[in-house]
């Protein structure tokens, strides 16, 4: 019998396996932020166990609130820098080199085909686009992942998602995986896997598989995963040519990780995007998804652009494209945030930074900033926010604000409409 | 091993979430210690004052899906900081209960009968629980009244209880 993507990778990293479904795997890596790590970092402290199993596999960075907004922001970066020069953790990202923890690990080649990555951090399931099992996990889990580079997982039992159709003209990955959680839901791959697969996604490039799997833990999953291939190759290749002699033979090494036809899904979902819409939420959940044009017209207050989901080059460079030569309206505040130091200076050397500034916009440092609240553009009571980000909860961007999520383009046109509006208004 | 015998508090309520277990408010803080004031702040129970009701307490009796909601650490540890090892409930929200034992402590079902059986005799009473581990049983006893009851975990928990959590298990074991 044929294996899933993750069925492959707990089998070539099982250490243990104590109980019929709990699985305890080596881990190739363990990512660290400043929210979530410095109560794991006390804890271990506290407890006589300050250690790290290898600090070359555990890479931190400062990237939620960035610079420090208070004294206890300030401490929670304090905590997590004192720690990485404490255990020589080479691969920390401290301010004016550090961005989006997921969109940072990424870019600096620290993710790979067959990995197993934990985080304090929902979107881990994000590099999951690389063919790797990621999960984000709690307090102790890190702990342990720190101490000693394992985790303990349940079976992975996977839902295949296949995507078939050609994608229309300003229709995005992030319209594919609204449209997704909007039809399973919510809870529609709980403690299950989302395998994406089929022409859509072997097209895209690893940005917009990243978009796709970012979101898979907003319907539930652990992870979402997409087959390794020749694009994945590529996009590694800087970081991996001296491990191989040929891109075709990094393909052969990391096809091993790919799904076998014959592999057992506990469902398979098929997904035509022929007809698909650009997609918006309404309300506070993000399966909560309609097509923008019946949204047309709402009012929004905020535009924000960045984040884990649609911070990266493509996301700037789409956006830029409908708003070069256009202002925004004069009802709508515009945020753009380029999710790591290299697709701020790659937007730079482009022009993008420019037009998002003639356009109106605010552009500010590589952080999570407005995403989750905390910095950079919370909201009022009762203010409305056009955002490219994956979570729409109620107060996620400020205490009474209401988030609606789109792809970049729809966030673009949005800003010069001063209302949710569909891109194809400003083409060209 | 943590302790798992001592007085109760009797929770008569489904669906106790993590917010009101510890209030999302308080997650900012960096030590666990510094939960220890605000357990089960936001839960609004007839005959429960909070503070003072969980002074001296060691062990929760509650009804079903208790844990639901988010799956912040802090919920067992805002127990744990006030000396409160020990849920028995009908049933655990899943992350909760994983939670619990992954910080050596013990989440333990039992039938609903079971526990409106608990309810019934010995709620609203000055109680006592003993914990038997090696037996698998809790002797439940107030005044006049005493009842043995056997209660189940799997291996796996079992093995994380004895070693104080998936922490020090894992550290000794890999
Ligand atoms: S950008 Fe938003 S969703 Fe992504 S890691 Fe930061 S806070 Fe979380």
């Amino acid at each position: 019998m044929g294996k899933t993507i993750a069925e492959k990778i707990f089998d070539s990293h099982r250490v243990d396996s104590p109980s019929e479904d709990i699985h305890v795997l080596n881990l190739d890596a363990a990512f660290c932020h400043e929210i979530t790590t410095p109560i794991a970092i006390n804890n271990l402290v506290s407890k006589g166990k300050d250690r790290v199993f290898d600090p070359l596999k555990i890479k931190a960075v400062i990237d939620h609130v960035t610079p420090a907004k208070d004294s206890n922001t300030a401490m929670q970066g304090k905590i997590l820098r004192d720690w990485a020069r404490r255990h020589d953790i080479k691969d920390f990202f401290d301010i004016g080199r550090n961005g989006v923890c997921h969109a940072i690990f990424p870019e600096k080649g620290f993710v790979r085909p067959g990995f197993t990555i934990i985080m304090g951090d929902s979107h881990t399931c994000t590099h999951g686009a690389f063919g790797a099992f990621a999960a984000g996990i709690g307090t102790t889990d890190l702990e342990v992942g720190i101490l000693k580079g394992v985790c303990v997982f349940h079976t992975p039992v996977t839902i295949k998602i296949n995507i078939a159709g050609r994608m229309p003209e300003g229709v995005y990955a992030k319209d594919v995986i609204l449209s997704i959680i909007g039809r399973i839901g919510v809870n529609g791959a709980t403690n299950k896997i989302i395998e994406f697969a089929g022409p859509v996604v072997d097209k895209m490039d690893m940005e917009e598989r990243m978009t796709l799997c970012n979101m898979a833990v907003e319907a539930g999953a652990t992870c979402g995963i997409c087959n390794p291939d020749m694009t994945t190759v590529k996009y590694l290749w800087e970081f991996i040519k001296d491990e191989y002699s040929t891109k075709k033979a990094a393909l052969e090494a990391f096809e091993k990780y790919a799904a076998d036809s014959d592999a057992l899904y506990d469902d398979v979902i098929e997904c035509d995007v022929n007809n698909l819409e650009p997609q918006v939420t309404f309300g506070y959940k993000p399966d909560n998804v309609k097509p923008v044009k019946e949204m047309e017209g709402t009012p929004i207050d905020q535009v924000y652009i960045g984040s884990c989901t649609n911070g990266r080059i493509n996301d700037l460079r789409v956006a830029a494209k409908i708003l070069k030569g256009r202002k925004i309206s004069n009802l709508v505040r515009g945020i753009v945030s380029p999710a790591t130091p290299k697709i701020y200076s790659q937007a730079m050397e482009e022009g993008i930074i420019k037009i998002f500034m003639d356009a109106g916009f605010c552009v500010t440092n590589p952080t999570c900033g407005a995403c989750l609240g905390m910095s950079n553009g919370v909201l009022a009571d009762g203010e409305v926010c056009a955002s490219t980000t994956n979570r729409n909860f109620n107060g996620r961007m400020g205490k009474g604000g209401m988030v609606y999520l789109m792809s970049p383009a729809t966030a673009a046109a949005s800003a010069i409409a001063g209302h949710i509006t569909n891109s194809e208004l400003y083409k060209g | 091993m943590k302790n798992f015998s001592g007085k109760v508090l009797f929770l008569d309520r489904s669906d106790i979430n993590t917010d009101e277990i510890i209030p999302a408010r308080y997650l900012t803080e960096i030590s666990k210690e510094a939960l220890k004031p605000y357990l089960l702040e936001d839960l609004n129970l007839e005959e429960l004052i909070p503070g003072q009701d969980v002074d001296g307490k060691s062990i929760i009796i509650t009804r079903a899906n208790f844990g639901c909601g988010s799956s912040r650490e802090h919920a067992p540890w805002a127990l744990e900081v006030n000396g409160i090892n020990l849920v028995i409930a009908e049933s655990f929200a899943r992350i909760f209960r994983q939670n619990m034992f992954n910080c050596g402590m013990m989440a333990v079902e039992l039938p609903p009968e079971t526990i409106e059986h608990i309810f019934t005799v010995f709620g609203g009473r000055e109680t006592f629980v003993e914990t038997d581990f090696k037996e698998s049983k809790f002797t439940i006893k107030t005044q006049g009244k005493k009842e043995d009851i056997f209660y189940s975990i799997s291996d796996f928990d079992r093995a994380l209880v004895k070693a104080g959590g998936w922490l020090e298990y894992a550290d000794s074991k890999y």
